[in-house]
């Protein structure tokens, strides 16, 4: 179990999504996914161990690092791209759910069990809301937890059992800090793909809805 | 997932492409990727940890890595091939919606669709011309700029190519000018060089690539422009021969790299 069922989840998710959501797969396959593994993983694998302070007091490193790092920049990437990729489970379990529908009654029910018409569009738009919320409030607990998207090189630590104020190094924190950017380019790049998607869809049926209506009354 | 899900995207590109363009991207795999994968990321493995620096004071080492090496060689090399590679997406992207619209005509049962069944629009090859010939040639394009681009950003940030072996640091907190060592200085230059000559071969490749479309683009205009009345299937059929055959090469080079990869 590891980021291959991530993959294989986004690759079924396409099938089902408009070009912009085949765009927004591409993007988080690519330049957020596959950047994490082979890329940003290992910037931050030895984040504990190179962590430094001017000072021999044993604990002391351990309790500045647990306060400047409640949770490590790469976990809450990694949370993000999860939680940022799951709203799209519904649109694959509504269009699963409509086929068992078929199967029970045994008849054609739906034109497409892909087509986004109905109870499906209601879904991938709750979806695509979902997707860019989770963005958003990612982007902001990374803001906030870190005060803002800087890492900096030495943190001044005064928290017992430490001997007055010590100061601690981080360890590559440009590297770091241009990963981070990265993320954040990346996120917002995402954010925009699911609104203009969520525009886009809901002109589409509202002139649909206002064609049939109108061709409805002319009849 | 991996690179060897970068290589299963690109693969799917890899039949609507050029000669040149199927070079390019078997250079591309086994050149730069496993080479990155199975040796670089070796010799880089320990970079901080072996990073020594002669004096006591802690938190010295950490800054003056930081200063002398803002983003590492092999997350640079990282990002330059997911660059590089992504451009291709757009030729993928572009079949692929050309596929959408030849099945969407054949469901609506349009006489002018010459498809037996969707197998057959699915497995079809489509030749580099018209709109796709546009998508194809831009995405030569930024490639070439990426490559251009990261190429120089690693000549600025690194002050050239070769790495040395000692590096004199003076950054707060160190105590006045401090001695630090890089780990094995001879093996990363050699990787180094290594991989901007390949970068190297690969700029050539795509420019080779470009200067192709480009006079077969023209000389498909002269021959219209001279003779409007000619026969499109006879040129089809030994395309399609010439096209097989490159298919089968690559194909046989794909199964090598597959193998090398899992």
């Amino acid at each position: 179990m590891s980021w291959g069922f991530l993959r294989d989840l986004l690759t079924g998710v396409n099938k089902y999504s408009t070009g912009i959501g085949r765009i927004w797969v591409a993007v988080v396959f690519i330049f957020r996914l596959l950047v994490y593994i082979a890329v940003a993983e290992n910037i931050w694998k030895y984040e504990l161990d190179e962590f430094e302070c001017n000072v021999k007091q044993p604990g002391c490193e351990n309790v500045c690092f647990d306060h400047f790092f409640p949770v490590s920049h790469i976990r809450l990437w990694a949370l993000q791209l999860i939680m940022v990729s799951t709203p799209s489970l519904l649109v694959v379990f509504h269009v699963a759910y409509r086929e068992n529908r078929e199967k029970h009654h045994n008849q054609k029910l739906y034109k497409s069990l892909g087509e986004i018409d109905g109870g499906l569009l209601c879904t991938y738009l709750i979806s695509l809301v979902l997707k860019a919320g989770f963005e958003i409030v990612f982007l902001f607990l990374f803001y906030k937890l870190y005060n803002g998207f800087k890492v900096p090189r030495l943190v001044k630590c005064d928290i017992r059992p430490c001997p007055n104020t010590v100061d601690c190094y981080i360890s590559k924190p440009t590297e770091k800090m241009i990963f981070i950017y990265f993320l954040v380019a990346t996120s917002g790049l995402c954010i925009v793909l699911n609104l203009s998607e969520l525009s886009y869809l809901i002109f589409k049926y509202s002139i649909k809805c206002y064609l049939k209506n109108y061709v409805k009354k002319h009849q | 997932m991996d690179w060897g899900a970068l290589h299963t995207i690109l693969g799917g590109v890899n039949k609507h492409s050029t000669s040149i363009g199927k070079i390019w991207l078997t250079v591309l795999f086994i050149f730069r990727i496993m080479i990155l994968v199975v040796a670089a990321e070796r010799v880089w493995g320990d970079e901080q940890d072996d990073f020594v620096c002669n004096t006591l004071q802690p938190g010295c080492k950490n800054v003056c890595y930081d200063h002398f090496f803002p983003i590492s060689h092999i997350r640079l090399w990282a990002l330059q091939l997911i660059f590089v590679s992504t451009p291709a997406l757009l030729v993928a992207m572009h079949v692929a919606y050309r596929r959408h619209e030849k099945k969407r005509q054949f469901r609506k049962g349009d006489q002018k669709c010459e498809y037996k069944d969707i197998e057959e629009i699915r497995k079809q090859r489509f030749h580099i011309e018209g709109a796709l010939w546009w998508t194809y040639t831009s995405s030569i394009f930024f490639r070439l700029v990426f490559e251009a681009v990261f190429m120089y950003a690693f000549y600025f940030m690194y002050d050239g190519f070769r790495m040395p072996r000692l590096m004199k640091c003076n950054a707060w907190p160190c105590p006045n000018t401090v001695d630090c060592f890089v780990s094995r200085p001879t093996e990363k230059t050699v990787f180094t060089i290594f991989m901007i000559a390949v970068s190297s071969i690969c700029i050539l490749l795509n420019v080779a690539e470009l200067c192709y479309l480009l006079t077969k683009f023209f000389l498909r205009r002269s021959k219209k422009a001279g003779n409007p009345k000619h026969h499109p299937n006879h040129e089809n059929k030994e395309e399609t021969k010439q096209n097989e055959m490159n298919e089968l090469i690559s194909d046989s080079c794909q199964n090598t790299v597959i193998g090398f990869s899992s």
